[in-house]
């Protein structure tokens, strides 16, 4: 993970969300008796949704969840802006403890620093597009003037110029997803939540929409919690990613990481179907060079292809169908390892190719 | 009790003296009439301005007003409507416009109050399960009550008149709208509410912004609903000297007069017809019209439309 110092923009600490009547004493019992969930169901009838939950989000980062259905993940996103609470636990935007304000700073914290993207959409019926859009600025009193301009803006970041006064069961569901994704940019929030904004969506119209989501997302820099149940997506958006299930969060990671080093078959088996080419790195599958030498001898580099560490495996490939010789890594002009076309097709794979100098010597 | 008590007729010789209970309440009305006197001489004052305020519009204009709201508020169809059911109203008899005026009175005085009411309680209720819990028996009761039960104490507290007519009708008439207000507000999207509430809405601005705005098409089917109770009421009420069509009904039952009853009969159902007629198409929501918004459309439509023209 990267050690830059980085400032967290969201903090969760050990999140619970159990759902029921008897949720205060399930807590108490989960904290005492190290219960399970299904403990937990048969002796308070209560639903576990989200399980000891830690994480935090940096400033600028895309931050997404992925599971499956069912595994908490709207329950979990929830909590960031409160409109559920927890059963522990808490979360801190920006230093403030959102679970200790007042409903007054509540309120103005939604408006302003959080925008939402929701699983139905939940656009308002009775609204236009334009007014829609300008909800959440509506509610703080902007005045109309500005309300438009600004409406506006949003309305065209997303494309959708010339729809302002059209319904949103006008549109298509594509198109709706757009409002609702210029609902949730219009008043310039720090912070952007997803929940499976683009999963009801045809694959093509999803594609299209993500490719929109990133080029706003990087003109805007915003600290985003990206909500999915496709590992794709989750790849092609993330920075970091954390695999949930059944409320417990499996494992965050750089998407490589995840790919490379599942911590549990669950995410393994998740992974498992991923393609490596645009995910892993050189650095990752090279064999360090002295390593290579010992195994073969001393060898002449200087017909060999050379890419860096950081290159994905995607651009080995190009490098290897034009030459017999394996590829030197290497950084800043010093030789660093060696991938061989074994450990290339290896890598593809997904399996790290450990045992090599054996292999290769048989 | 004089009599053994009976183990297989135990009701018999119990006698909790409900009947004398309720006889001390009437009591207690009767003795504090001075307090009662200025609120009923409020409402009456209320009733009898709007009465003079319709009877003191001739039948032509009011015809015609009556019409171009229903163009207004459900088409041109409804608008042809409500034009025939109102000319047959007025040849009924010479003055069978003048007493549906006067049953109009009572029917906005009682839809108004039963509006103030009812729309504060039905929305309290779309809230709370529990005052829903707690509201539900009482619309039962107020519905399935006859309404000679009520009719007498009302008339000890209040005296006869169209106060009491009012009141009478309200009861009668209130429940629909408190259950379809509820109804309305609990059929609204949670996840739209929650929307709301995700970017920053006050409870205020939710009910006002979201809730009863999606949920207007129901509570003014309750409101249809209600004006047509109080309608029906209209018959009962004269028993308690409301004047108006509705006496017209009672008076040819006195006097076998069929002339009578059919003049004050059509007269009612002429007068359902064009208030349920305009009620309903308010309640059309605005995506069976298009979109439009309403001063886009019907007579005010047309004249805006002229203005920006010329
Ligand atoms: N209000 C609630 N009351 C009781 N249980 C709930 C409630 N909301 C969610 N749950 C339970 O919490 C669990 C997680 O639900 P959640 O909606 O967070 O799943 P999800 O990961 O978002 O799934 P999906 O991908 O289908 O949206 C489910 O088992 C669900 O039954
Ligand atoms: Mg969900």
């Amino acid at each position: 993970m990267t050690k830059s110092p980085r400032e967290d923009v969201i903090r969760c600490e050990g999140i619970w969300k159990i759902f029921g009547d008897k949720s205060r004493q399930a807590m108490d019992a989960v904290r005492s008796e190290g219960l399970s969930k299904k403990e937990i169901r048969d002796r308070f009838d209560c639903v576990v949704g989200v399980q000891d939950a830690t994480f935090s989000v940096g400033r600028g980062e895309i931050f997404c969840i992925m599971g499956l259905s069912g595994s908490g993940k709207s329950t979990l996103i929830r909590h960031i802006n409160r409109l559920i609470e927890p059963t522990a636990g808490s979360v801190i935007i920006e230093g403030q403890n959102v679970n200790a304000m007042n409903a007054r700073d509540l309120r103005a914290m939604r408006a302003e620093r959080i925008g939402m993207v929701f699983q139905s959409m939940a656009l308002m019926p009775h609204r236009t597009v334009r007014e829609n859009v300008a909800f959440s600025l509506e509610v703080r009193g902007v005045p109309e003037e500005k309300r438009r301009r600004v409406a506006d803006q949003a309305i065209e970041a997303v494309d959708l110029t010339g729809w302002e006064k059209r319904y949103p069961d006008e549109l298509s569901g594509g198109m709706q997803q757009r409002v609702g994704l210029a609902r949730a940019i219009a008043a310039d929030p720090t912070i952007l939540l997803m929940d499976e904004p683009f999963s009801a969506l045809d694959p093509l119209i999803r594609k299209q929409l993500q490719t929109t989501f990133m080029k706003l997302s990087a003109e805007l820099h915003k600290t985003t919690i990206f909500i999915t149940h496709d590992l794709d997506e989750a790849i092609r958006i993330g920075d970091r990613i954390a695999i949930m299930k059944d409320g417990v969060l499996v494992q965050i990671g750089t998407p490589e990481q995840i790919v490379t080093e599942p911590a549990d078959d669950y995410v393994a088996e998740f992974v498992a179907g991923i393609s490596k080419l645009d995910l892993v790195t050189a650095g990752r599958i090279m064999q360090p060079l002295a390593q290579y030498a010992q195994a073969k001898g001393p060898q002449d580099t200087a017909a060999w292809p050379v890419a860096a560490p950081g290159d994905k495996l995607d651009t080995l490939v190009d490098l290897a169908v034009g030459t017999d010789h394996p590829i030197l890594i290497a950084e800043a002009g010093v030789p660093l390892g060696v991938v061989t076309k074994r450990a290339l097709l290896r890598g593809i794979q997904g399996r790290e190719d450990s045992n090599q100098p054996q292999a290769e010597a048989v | 009790m004089d009599k053994t008590f009976d183990w297989l007729n135990p009701f018999a010789s119990i006698d909790l003296g409900i009947g004398k209970w309720a006889d001390g309440i009437k009591g207690w009305a009767m003795s504090n009439r001075s307090v009662i006197q200025p609120l009923k001489n409020f409402f009456e004052g209320v009733i009898v301005r709007i009465e003079s305020a319709l009877q003191a519009v001739p039948p032509v204009i009011m015809l015609l007003l009556l019409v171009l709201i229903a163009w207004q508020a459900a088409g041109r169809r409804v608008a042809i409507l409500v034009f025939c059911c109102l000319v047959i109203l007025g040849l009924l008899a010479p003055d069978a416009w003048s007493l549906a005026m006067t049953t109009l009175a009572i029917v906005i005085a009682s839809v108004l109050l039963c509006v103030i009411i009812g729309l504060p309680l039905g929305i309290l209720a779309g809230k709370s399960d529990r005052f829903e819990a707690g509201v539900r028996p009482v619309l039962d009761t107020m519905q399935t009550i006859p309404a000679f039960v009520y009719l007498v104490p009302v008339v000890m507290m209040i005296g006869i008149g169209n106060v009491s007519g009012v009141i009478v009708t309200i009861i009668f008439a209130l429940p629909p709208l408190v259950r379809l207000t509820s109804l309305g507000i609990r059929g609204v999207s949670p996840a739209v509410v929650e929307a709301a509430r995700a970017f920053g809405a006050t409870p205020r601005q939710i009910l006002f912004k979201v809730e009863l705005p999606l949920a207007t098409p129901t509570i003014l089917a309750g409101l249809n609903q209600t004006i047509m109770l109080s309608l029906s009421m209209v018959v009962i009420a004269s028993m308690i000297s409301v004047k108006g069509l509705g006496n017209e009904v009672l008076r040819a039952m006195g006097r076998l007069d069929a002339g009578k009853a059919i003049v004050g009969g059509l007269g009612i159902v002429m007068l359902a017809i064009v208030l349920d007629r305009i009620t309903q198409g308010l309640g059309r929501s605005g995506r069976e019209r298009g979109h439009r918004h309403w001063w886009e459309s019907g007579p005010v439509g047309l004249v805006t439309a002229l203005i920006k023209r010329n």
